[in-house]
């Protein structure tokens, strides 16, 4: 798979044979025992392992699930709770499942984090990162069928909103929809089909993984110096180390360390991150008061609510799709958006400025997804009573009070002449969420599109070290040793 | 330490989940005075409130809520209320026999003859269901369904807290009063006002009807705090005022619409009145001791397991941070030669 000389020597005449036949015992240790691996990786490097983990988690838990699991609409949410009531362990199989599929993308997220910080994308390591897109694409379409299986009412008012948003899709919209639901509606059909991809894609994203690794293990890993390993055996022996067993007991530490904080949630808080109204059974004719996605799908539902205008002949719906999987779909051209040669942005101190915004964006656009778009974040004045009679020609007239003593006495009166009169609330103009979601959302596109690529033109970066030996021994002080 | 950074991230997105539930115009379910026993990682529930909670239950609730996720077994079962170590299997327990015996259930077997029988529960059945269906039950309770309360503690931001907060935050009888008032002949409906009324004002414009008013402003849960309400809450018939509620007071809200109270109104009546129950431990059945009590049961019931949860999970942290302990010294000895 790598392109370092291979130097595995099989010992035993079985491992003998097989190597001559079909060397994967070879292949294991090439990629998993030899490799070498820059010695300078930091704890955001662990993430890789923690996410293969979390990956091989979900698979096992939700196999055992599956048993115990029925996908019709009269049976699904009382055998999820038969699951937590009679099956032995299964509340540990479901909290796990349900909670690993949160800390699976609190890993990604720090995953894809580390990526855009430390440049991992750039050439030659522009396929490896469209793997990585591939495979968070594949996630996102696993989470939202697998939480539509409870069959509680997050789940089907969610499955709604989003078939809908594919709906909204022109010329195609509608035969998508209608094949994703198996019909013109949501129903036992939809529930079925969900359950049967929603075994399926985790295994296709097992594949994209082993295809993620490879990309890998080709160009080898990035590393917090943003410089290549040096090729000649000299350099490459002072600039890694054997990924066995450095790198199998550094990720294994903070592999455990993951678990705690998963266990935490497991056995302490499990639906925590969870919505209550998802343990109310589905009922089509009550609609939840907000319906909101699970936390980690939070930025990009805030970008699609926060298109509220047209644009030419595209109405505001249609154009929230497309800027929702607009930002989805920019991550996967970023190796040829951004600009610059450096990779670290240890070494770009401008651009490491604009990332920490992009973070902090993504972390308010969660906020905005959470919140509902109208409430104001700064009121600007306050709420003013409208009281509106029909005036003396038979004309719709209002008036407008600050104190409702005033206003009440205005209507009363009015109601005593004979005529209609009511008393409204004018809220106060406002800075709310949807305002605030479509600033983060216009930073979120700029960021990629205006920053990165001006940016790297522009910039003068720091420079960067001569080699990954270098960093780490000279006094450079952007390239300090972890901090343990 | 850099792993601190990690956490936090973590309990950056448990506070974007927690900001999500804030949401909603109803009062912040609380906790009794004193606090529930069962919150911490070592918290346990307290299994004699349980058990009275059962009889708070059997004795109020279950004419009207059923619990269809619950069985009679799941009350002798380890970790149930009335679990006993001498009856390792709940089928045998004397005790949880003869709960199941009180109730007549209608058999789902048909017998010899094909007909269904009524016949005394179970240990393996579930709860008696007060009503055959969800019709049978709005048509009992004006239209309103009352919700099954199988898991309602996990179905409810609150939890537990919004039981015993909801149970208890009812106005007081001091706050409500009633009034007459005079509306139009053409809107009265026959539901609304008796017959005799409607007879008895015949050919007038105007016929005298009785509001119940609320006077929000001198409620007890909504007197402290900031928040100030003046005015009046008139409940419609056959609804019910609690400021715990989510829900929505301004159609019915007379005062200024930008300070409606919290809450909304719900088809249920209070229910609880000091003595309602007799509890069988001799303990005082007041209104806070009922209410703490059925939502200790009802936080039992959404998750039987939850001690089990709890012990694993104490087993589990102890293992993992062993575990953490002993990488960490192996990976400083691994490394100890390379700079890095």
């Amino acid at each position: 798979m790598s392109g370092h000389p291979s130097a595995y020597e099989p010992k035993t005449g079985f491992t003998k044979w097989l190597d001559s036949r079909l060397p994967v015992v070879r292949l294991a240790y090439d990629s998993f025992v030899d490799f070498p691996t820059p010695k300078n990786l930091n704890y955001w490097w662990t993430f890789g392992g923690i996410l293969a983990v979390c990956l091989a988690t979900q698979i096992l838990s939700g196999i055992v699930l599956a048993m115990h699991y029925t996908p019709t609409v009269d049976g699904a949410f009382a055998s999820v709770e038969r699951i937590m009531r009679d099956v032995p362990y299964g509340w540990l199989i479901r909290y796990i499942h349900a909670n690993g599929a949160s800390m699976f993308f609190l890993a990604v997220y720090i995953h894809m984090a580390r990526g855009l910080y430390y440049g991992s994308y750039k050439a030659p390591r522009e396929v490896l990162w469209i793997l990585g897109c591939v495979i968070y694409l594949l996630m996102m379409g696993t989470a939202f069928l697998g939480y539509v299986l409870p069959w509680g009412q997050m789940s089907y008012h969610g499955a709604n909103v989003i078939t809908g948003l594919i709906g909204a899709l022109p010329v195609v919209g509608d035969s998508i929809k209608a094949w994703l639901m198996g019909g013109p509606s949501i129903g036992n059909q939809t529930l079925q089909r969900f359950f049967s991809l929603h075994y399926l894609l985790p295994f296709m994203i097992a594949g994209v993984v082993i295809l993620h690794i490879w990309a890998l293990h080709v160009p080898g890993n990035n590393n917090p110096a943003g410089v290549e390993a040096r090729k000649d055996p000299e350099g490459l022996k002072k600039d890694t180390v054997p990924f066995h067993p450095y790198y199998t007991v550094k990720d294994g530490f903070a592999i455990v360390v993951f678990l705690i904080i998963f266990a935490a949630f497991v056995f302490y808080m499990p639906n925590v991150l969870g919505h209550a109204d998802n343990y109310i059974e589905a009922n089509p004719l009550v609609t939840p008061a907000h319906i909101v996605p699970e936390w980690y799908l939070l930025p990009f539902y805030a970008i699609l609510r926060a298109i509220t205008f047209d644009i030419g002949p595209i109405d505001a719906k249609l154009l929230g799709v497309i800027f929702m999987f607009g930002s989805i779909a920019i991550l996967f051209v970023l190796p040829w958006l951004d600009t610059s040669k450096v990779r670290s942005m240890r070494y770009r101190p401008v651009a490491r400025q604009f990332f920490f915004g992009f973070i902090a964006t993504m972390l308010l656009l969660g906020w905005c997804g959470a919140s509902n778009p109208d409430d104001p974040i700064i009121p600007m004045g306050s709420d003013q009573l409208v009281v509106s009679y029909t005036d003396a020609n038979g004309n719709e007239a209002t008036q407008t009070y600050e104190e409702y003593e005033a206003a009440a006495t205005f209507r009363d009166q009015k109601l005593d002449e004979g005529v209609d009169a009511a008393i409204a609330v004018a809220k106060a103009p406002a800075f709310r969420f949807v305002h605030l979601a479509q600033i983060l959302t216009l930073y979120y596109f700029a960021y990629f599109l205006v920053i990165l690529p001006l940016l790297g033109l522009r910039e003068k970066p720091k420079d960067e070290p001569t080699s990954i030996h270098k960093a780490v021994l000279g006094n450079d002080r952007a390239a300090p040793a972890p901090a343990e | 330490m850099k792993f601190l950074r990690f956490i936090s991230a973590g309990l950056g997105a448990a506070a974007l989940v927690a900001s999500a539930h804030a949401a909603g115009g109803a009062l912040h379910p609380h906790e009794p005075e004193g606090g529930w026993e069962f919150t911490g990682p070592l918290g346990e529930l307290d299994m004699e409130s349980v058990q009275r909670g059962y009889q708070v239950y059997r004795e109020v609730c279950a004419s009207c809520h059923g619990m269809r996720l619950m069985h009679y077994r799941n009350l002798g079962e380890p970790g149930g209320p009335f679990y006993d170590p001498e009856y390792p299997n709940a089928n045998d327990n004397p005790l949880v026999k003869s709960f199941a015996a009180q109730d007549e259930i209608l058999s789902t077997e048909p017998n010899d003859v094909g007909d269904y029988d009524y016949r005394p529960a179970r240990t393996s059945d579930p709860f008696k269901s007060p009503y055959p269906n969800e019709q049978a039950a709005r048509a009992a309770n004006g239209g309103a369904y009352p919700p099954d309360l199988s898991v309602i503690t996990k179905a409810r931001p609150g939890g537990a807290s919004y039981i015993y907060s909801l149970l208890t935050g009812y106005p007081e009888d001091a706050v409500i009063s009633t009034r007459t008032v005079e509306v139009p002949a053409e809107d009265v409906t026959d539901s609304e006002a008796s017959e005799e009324e409607v007879e008895a004002e015949e050919g007038a414009a105007v016929v005298e009807e009785t509001e119940t008013v609320i006077d929000v402003g001198h409620m007890d849960k909504l007197s402290h705090g900031d928040a100030h309400y003046e005015g009046e809450l008139i409940q419609p018939l056959g609804q019910y005022y609690n400021p715990y509620f989510a829900g929505d007071t301004t159609p019915q809200w007379e005062g200024d619409p930008r300070h409606a109270p919290p809450g909304g109104f719900l088809a249920m009546p209070p229910q609880l009145t000091p003595g309602r129950v007799s509890y069988m431990d001799g303990t005082e059945a007041t209104v806070d001791q009922m209410a703490r009590d059925v939502s200790a049961f009802l936080q039992w019931a959404g998750e039987p397991k939850q001690k089990q949860r709890k012990s694993t999970g104490f087993a589990s942290m102890i293992y993992l941070v062993i575990l953490a302990v002993l990488l960490w010294f192996s990976f400083h000895r691994i490394w100890r030669k390379v700079d890095h």
